[in-house]
């Protein structure tokens, strides 16, 4: 057996309908479950990009992501490990104000973790936390004894470390492809 | 001027404009519009009436493997819908191009449970290369000709065109139809890259006991004299799987035959002592490996194919080459030195031998008992002159067929390989006739498959198509009874069939047919079958015990083969079971 380890899986994409459920039939029928999961334009106008955290083993990941690479609609897919991308959770919590307001080192809290306070009411605080999953479990486990009401933590987002950018020289090459062929069909 | 048609409209004058003039199909509610265009259009766009929508998938199948064009299927929607998934999926295994169009409720009932309304989409995203909700009128164009370019280009799979009736009955403009030539998320044949060219020549150059698995991606990419070219001037033997099996005529001294479970001993072992293996357009399934850790475990492979996600999905490469068949042998002839492998091309004598005399001379020439498959497909091609396209069903009907079946052109086989669905091959006979009418189309059933699609012998007697069906009748399902027999000490689990007098079921279609009772009535029953103009049935008596061997069990190392019941070679030894 392979070790198998937390991978990041980047797919972009084109703008269209049914996307997703062709990427996640490819987790599914590898019986892979799909950890995190987020998907937002990318900086590339028209392309789209989905970040999904997946724990497997190397071949099981590599065959994966050629698989969902294969797909019509899907520009690249890349998959990486933890070393190899700058990433980043955010984390909101809802907890009672009363219960807030009788900690005396609150202060303290908010410095240790970083966190950020969005919304104060009478009934309730929500605080914000952005960084690795540990670092927002860390808040998590912290502010238990507050009686937290709601939690939730985004999907992993993702930029890689390396210096190309390889969907930009993807869609260079495509491009360049296109506009040969249009002049190629004009001598037809 | 204005140019105002409805979307039916302008989706038959894509398909004309495709070079679409065969369609199979059935109608219903949901389609109806189209079928109403079609009414009008009969002259230029042939629609086949099949009996049920499954038949009309794998007649598409049968056409497109034996002419290369995509196949096109017409059904309307839900039940029609779902009936049509097991040929997507069948020739998404097998890489087959079809187009396949369903009807669909109109969008403002869509997810309304309404009559006949199924998520088409969603359940052939799994199964297709792309499937396509239709919506607007507007779309059609747009959505045809990528249908199209995608099913047909790459490796080539079937597309779906989910058609909803409110786009049928929309008003829209035709333009003049431009087909799809570009999709900036898809490559279908990639530039091939010298460094991979080079890295693959100097191994095959340097290479003692070279070896070529040739596959279907070689009949896809036309790629047939490039084969041929490659194994001859190198001296590499060349070893088949299933679907690749008219890639090399049978004959050639440099076929050692076909791969895997039901193969021939000498491709089989010939992987065993390979130093390089040159595999191309095949992705090493199972039924060809067995156990993977053992499989061409001597070997550098190289691994030649145009989708890139089947490098390394089963067996470890040490190279690739990514790209269309044809391209990747044009570009890596040149740099392949001629030279001769005399030792290494004797080596497969001795296995050779040892199948013929330990099972193929038992299949062809038996002198006493029942009759077995293996000789009646023999005769038969040798009937046709070895020209026949064979189609077969699936079974011990599909491994004795295609052993003994000999080929000597390109496009002779059709089968199903990937999925192995029972009842592919009536339907796929049909279309392969329709795809082929100057050739003669043999097909091969067994008494379990062919009553799985038997509704379309209608087609047949519709169109008084010429196919020569051989049904190989042993009033068992066959295959699964000879694994009970080896694997389940004969515990003969809901496998013997109560069959229906044959003879009259065919002649209920207007079909000729004779019951083939002993050998002595085989040949001039083969005779009368060949000579007749127009389709003919055997129904041949077979041993109820028949087995096909050489068998490799499932899983088992393909050096670790079955020669009968009593014999098993192993490693090279030949040993009692």
């Amino acid at each position: 057996m392979e070790d198998k380890r937390l991978y990041t899986v980047a797919v972009f994409t084109e703008n269209r309908v049914g996307i997703l459920n062709q990427i996640s039939i490819i987790f599914t029928r590898r019986k892979l479950n799909i950890e995190t999961l987020s998907v937002s334009p990318s900086s590339i106008e028209g392309v789209h990009k989905f970040t999904i955290t997946a724990v497997s083993d190397l071949t099981t990941i590599d065959n994966l992501v050629k698989q969902i690479e294969k797909r019509i609609d899907v520009l690249r897919a890349f998959y990486y490990t933890d070393d190899e991308i700058v990433y980043q959770e955010i984390a909101l919590f809802k907890v009672p104000t009363a219960k807030l307001l009788v900690e005396p080192n609150l202060e303290a809290i908010i410095r240790k973790y970083n966190a950020r306070i969005l919304e104060i009411t009478p009934k309730y605080t929500v605080l914000e936390k952005s960084g690795h999953s540990e670092e927002t479990q860390a808040l998590f486990e912290e502010l238990k004894r507050f009686d937290i009401r709601q939690f939730v933590r985004s999907g992993r987002v993702a930029v890689t470390k390396c210096d190309r950018e390889y969907v930009t020289e993807f869609l260079e090459k495509r491009n360049q492809r296109k506009e040969e062929l249009e002049e190629e069909w004009k001598h037809l | 001027m204005s140019n105002q048609i409805t979307g039916a409209e302008a989706l038959v004058r894509s398909l004309i404009a495709e070079g679409v003039d065969t369609i199979f199909g059935y109608p219903g509610g949901a389609i109806i519009p189209v079928y109403d265009v079609l009414y009008y259009h009969s002259k230029e766009l042939r629609h086949i009436l099949v009996r049920h929508e499954q038949g009309a998938t794998h007649a598409a199948e049968g056409y497109s493997r034996v002419s290369g064009r995509p196949g096109v299927v017409l059904v309307t929607s839900g039940p029609a819908a779902t009936n049509v998934i097991t040929g997507l999926s069948d020739a998404q295994m097998d890489s087959t191009p079809m187009v396949v169009i369903t009807g669909q409720v109109a969008s403002a009932s869509l997810g309304s449970d309404a009559f006949q309304e199924t998520d088409v989409i969603g359940i052939t995203q799994p199964l297709t290369k792309w499937s396509y909700q239709i919506r607007s009128a507007a779309d059609i164009q747009w959505a045809v000709s990528r249908a199209f370019y995608i099913a047909t280009t790459g490796r080539p799979g079937p597309v779906v065109l989910d058609f909803a009736k409110n786009a049928q009955l929309e008003m829209v403009e035709w333009t003049e139809y431009n087909k799809c030539k570009y999709i900036r998320s898809y490559i279908p044949y990639p530039e091939v890259q010298d460094e991979e060219i080079d890295e693959a020549a100097e191994m095959i150059n340097k290479a003692q006991r070279p070896l070529i698995l040739a596959g279907h991606g070689i009949e896809i990419a036309q790629a047939e004299p490039e084969l041929l070219e490659l194994a001859e001037k190198a001296d590499i033997p060349v070893a088949c799987t299933l679907l690749g099996k008219s890639t090399i005529p049978t004959s050639h001294p440099l076929n050692v035959g076909m791969l895997g479970m039901h193969g021939n001993v000498a491709a089989n072992m010939a992987t065993t002592r390979a130093d390089v293996v040159i595999a191309i357009g095949m992705r090493f399934d199972d039924r060809v490996t067995g156990d993977t850790r053992a499989f061409v475990l001597q070997a550098r492979v190289i691994h030649i194919d145009i989708d890139k996600a089947e490098f390394d999905k089963v067996i470890a490469t040490n190279a690739t080459i990514h790209g269309d068949a044809k391209m990747v042998l044009q570009k890596l002839l040149p740099k392949i030195v001629a030279t001769k492998h005399p030792e290494w091309i004797q080596s497969f004598e001795a296995d050779a031998r040892l199948e013929l005399e330990k099972v193929i001379n038992k299949d062809l020439y038996p002198t006493s008992g029942p009759m077995n498959m293996g000789e009646v497909a023999h005769r038969v091609s040798k009937a046709t002159g070895d020209k026949a396209v064979l189609v077969t069903d699936v079974g011990q009907n599909q491994m004795f067929s295609s052993r003994y079946f000999s080929f000597t052109m390109p496009r002779s086989i059709i089968t199903s390989g990937g999925l192995g669905t029972m009842g592919f091959g009536l339907p796929a006979a049909i279309g392969a006739k329709f795809g082929a009418p100057h050739r003669t189309v043999c097909f091969f059933t067994g008494d379990g498959g062919l009553q799985m699609t038997v509704e379309e012998l209608g087609v047949i007697l519709e169109h008084q198509l010429d196919v020569k069906i051989i049904l190989l009748n042993n009033n068992f399902l066959g295959m699964v009874r000879q694994w009970q027999e080896l694997f389940q000490h004969s515990r003969y689990s809901q496998t013997p069939m109560t069959n229906p007098d044959f003879k009259l079921l065919a002649r209920a279609y207007g079909i000729p047919a004779e019951d083939v009772e002993t050998r002595e009535q085989l040949d001039g029953a083969i005779e009368r079958m060949v000579t007749h103009k127009g389709a003919y049935l055997l129904n041949v008596n077979i041993d109820p015990m028949c087995m096909v061997y050489p068998m490799v069990p499932a899983g088992a190392k393909v050096d670790n083969i079955l020669l009968s019941r009593d014999e098993k070679y192993v490693g090279g030894v030949v040993m009692s079971v």
